[in-house]
């Protein structure tokens, strides 16, 4: 049996790359209070839990994902793997003074495959605003195409074959403290004031190498 | 049209009135928000007036007011004959149909302790609970288990399946009703785990919540509907 450090390696709380109180006032300090520190907390704890003692303990993060996907007949431990990836890869995609449209080459790209900015926001906006219940919307990228995506629950795009380059986390607990209902509001916010496009072209880059050296 | 809340209930009762009669006389019945048979803050400290207030009058108000622009969409693809139409109209009638469904019967299951709210049912479902499930605290349990376990968005339920003539227990995702779990079902007991039930209070601790919720479950309603669905 592997030794707990070996488990315990491989899923770990990573903090925000910003303070908790860094996005206020548009994220407040209160929500990344519950929303990291109870929520993801609990998913990474839970998962530590659930593969303790399987043949997924000590796999990659991703690849128990994708195993536990299980082409969408989900299996015990994807709820929790899912959401651990899906939550760091939400603090990575915001930052304190975020928000607003991006340059050089996202931008082109969004141009291309969106008409425009504008259109891109649209259709990111009404995905979010949309998917009913839990989930995510995401942009992402598959066959050298930019696309907006939205998931119930759990799942994400990397079990739908594409590479995730943005997320808008659009569980009620994501923003219930500070906008209650109002998940448009929430919506808005995010894209006007805390998404890193940064963090949105590395990823970009990432993705397109990867296709790359596997074609 | 957008109804604002400064409007007073009378001029909202009025507008209600007026584009409920215009749907009808095209032939679609439409829906309007049940008022709460209680005020928003009587089921404290067990769900805070702030949840049921915004429960009420936000979440609720919109799954009727979607659900009645998706009914009016149907009713026009309907008399084109717009079957694609039709069918993509499905997932908003049920999303809001749905919501509209579970959430009227929702506040009927809920209850003040001053008017029997936590009061353990009496008569032929106190009877039925014990056999199926040993006693109250077991059912409670079950429930609390269930509902503690639904995964995003959904219901736990205590149900009785009118065929096999006995109470079950199942969760539904979303906003679907407990029919969509089997035909004969009907729901006896509903209890909302969407994290806007619960959340401004009880925060990410769903099990507190329904462990509190007890005390405000309308055991008279459930034991109603069960008397007269199980003749």
């Amino acid at each position: 049996m592997a030794t707990s450090s070996a488990v315990t390696a491989n899923y770990v709380l990573k903090p925000p790359p910003f303070a908790l109180d860094a996005l206020e006032p548009h994220m407040s300090k209160q929500t990344l209070e519950f929303h990291w520190g109870k929520h993801h907390r609990a998913y990474v704890d839970n998962l530590k839990k659930q593969v303790l003692g399987t043949e997924l303990e000590g796999k990659p993060l991703e690849h128990i994902i994708h195993s536990t996907y299980n082409n969408g007949e989900l299996l015990p431990a994807f709820n929790n793997a899912a959401q651990a990836w899906n939550h760091e890869f939400f603090w990575e995609s915001m930052k304190p003074g975020g928000g607003g449209k991006p340059t050089g080459e996202l931008l082109a790209l969004l141009e291309r495959d969106f008409t425009s900015y504008e259109k891109f926001y649209e259709e990111f906006n009404a995905a979010a605003a949309t998917q009913f219940g839990a989930g995510w919307a995401w942009l992402a990228y598959a066959n050298d195409k930019l696309k907006v995506v939205k998931t119930p629950n759990a799942v994400n795009p990397l079990v739908l074959g594409s590479f995730p380059l943005l997320t808008i986390d659009v569980w009620e607990h994501a923003y219930y403290l500070d906008f209650q209902n109002r998940r448009p509001d929430y919506i808005k916010t995010f894209m006007t004031n805390l998404v890193s496009w940064e963090a949105v072209s590395a990823r970009l880059e990432a993705a397109k190498a990867a296709s790359s050296s596997s074609s | 049209m957008a109804i604002r809340c400064v409007a007073s209930r009378k001029t909202l009762a009025g507008l209600k009135e007026t584009s409920s009669r215009l749907l009808r006389i095209r032939g679609i019945q439409t829906f309007t928000l049940p008022d709460l048979p209680y005020d928003y803050g009587a089921l404290e400290p067990a769900i805070s007036g702030e949840i049921m207030q915004i429960h009420h009058q936000k979440h609720h108000q919109a799954y009727v007011t979607n659900y009645n622009n998706a009914l009016e969409q149907l009713d026009q693809a309907v008399n084109k004959g717009d079957a694609s139409t039709v069918v993509k109209l499905q997932s908003a009638i049920k999303f809001n149909g749905g919501g509209h469904v579970n959430h009227s019967i929702f506040w009927k299951n809920l209850a003040p302790s001053s008017e029997g709210g936590g009061e353990p049912p009496k008569g032929s479902l106190g009877s039925a609970i014990d056999a199926h499930f040993g006693s109250l605290e077991g059912l409670v349990k079950k429930m609390s288990a269930e509902g503690a376990a639904v995964q995003g968005s959904g219901w736990v339920w205590l149900g009785l399946d009118k065929e096999l003539k006995k109470l079950v227990v199942d969760t539904t995702a979303n906003q679907d009703p407990l029919v969509t779990k089997g035909g004969s079902l009907v729901p006896l007991v509903g209890i909302d785990v969407w994290e806007h039930a619960y959340y401004l209070q009880y925060k990410n601790v769903r099990p507190e919540y329904l462990k509190n919720v007890w005390k405000v479950i309308n055991w008279k309603y459930a034991s109603e509907v069960y008397e007269k669905e199980s003749n």
